[in-house]
């Protein structure tokens, strides 16, 4: 298992900021277009980080035109330019896919650091 | 053509340069040490022999002993035979590292010893549909169906996919890619899965 650890190493992130479910963030994702590349941002709530090590992935949620769009991310991957913290959560969970079933006021009020 | 033996370390995924995840398998492979050569004069066929992984002087018995001594390095768990090797390159003795055999990017075949899954019926053995849930059946959910005609042939013939004991078999995964080679630490990141448990023993071979 410590070898594997070796191998994981190689490609993590040690400047990862700290965030967990319920934060909303901003992710700056690196989109190649043919030979070209620029950065996405995809902003929402982070609603589950999953998995360890360099396999760890999170899954952020937000509306977009009245849509409720997921992305899940590697977090260790170099897609993965930066990560904004916007606005830390108050929750209690640690997987918030009830707020799946919520109004976009409920969710403020959920996540809000009340 | 070349080979080595390794030990099966286990899964993981690594992202390659284009950023995309690659699934692959970490392998601890070698250092392997050339326990005998065997000549085309003396034995019949040209071979080098490999061995794996120290083994406690204490467990191995005294005609083993000697063999090791012969080539004198320490008592090996592992020993495996290749054929592919050019033996006019090598002496007896001699130390087998991964980073002289392979290059990122080589095309291997590693084989193994499979997972054994003991008794299992044909649906996941053969990979049968098993019969209908519906229209009447009881109990032919996971069962074989017919295993041939009745009175002509009056037998059932050979090879008859039928349930019996799964796994554990000699496999071998061809056309996978060295992903990676870490010299330091003697491992090497291969594409894709290969045979066997975490900690089994593999032996991997350049493809032609």
């Amino acid at each position: 298992m410590e070898k594997m650890k070796l191998v994981e190493a190689t490609q993590m992130k040690t400047d990862l900021p700290q965030f967990r479910a319920g934060d909303t963030i901003n992710v700056h994702v690196r989109v190649i277009e043919g030979d070209k590349e620029r950065i996405q941002q995809f902003q929402g709530v982070v609603i589950g980080r999953h998995g360890d090590g360099l396999r760890a992935t999170f899954t952020v949620r937000k509306i977009s035109n009245g849509v409720g769009v997921e992305r899940i991310f590697p977090l260790h991957s170099p897609r993965v330019a930066k990560i904004d913290i916007m606005k830390e959560g108050n929750v209690r969970r640690s997987k918030m896919y009830y707020l799946r079933e919520l109004a976009a006021k409920q969710i403020r009020q959920k996540t809000s650091g009340d | 053509m070349s080979g080595i033996l390794g030990k099966k370390i286990g899964m993981t995924s690594i992202f390659d340069d284009k950023g995309e995840s690659v699934p692959c398998t970490v392998v601890e492979a070698g250092p392997c040490y050339v326990i005998q050569i065997k000549t085309k004069e003396k034995d019949g066929y040209e071979a080098i022999q490999l061995g794996f992984e120290d083994k406690k002087p204490r467990l191995v018995n005294k005609p083993v002993t000697g063999h090791f001594k012969r080539a004198n390095v320490p008592p090996k768990r592992l020993l495996t035979e290749f054929r592919s090797f050019d033996i006019s390159k090598f002496q007896v003795g001699a130390e087998v590292k991964i980073e002289t055999l392979f290059s990122k990017g080589d095309t291997v075949s590693v084989s193994g010893i499979s997972k054994g899954h003991g008794f299992q019926g044909v649906v996941k053995r053969h990979h049968f549909g098993g019969g209908l849930r519906t229209h009447g059946q009881s109990d032919r959910v996971r069962a074989p169906g017919s295993i041939g005609s009745s009175s002509y042939p009056s037998r059932v013939f050979k090879g008859m996919k039928m349930a019996g004991r799964m796994g554990g078999d000699n496999v071998t995964v061809k056309n996978l890619r060295i992903v990676q080679i870490v010299p330091e630490s003697n491992l090497v990141i291969i594409r894709g899965s290969i045979p066997g448990y975490n900690n089994s023993y593999v032996e991997i071979h350049k493809e032609k």
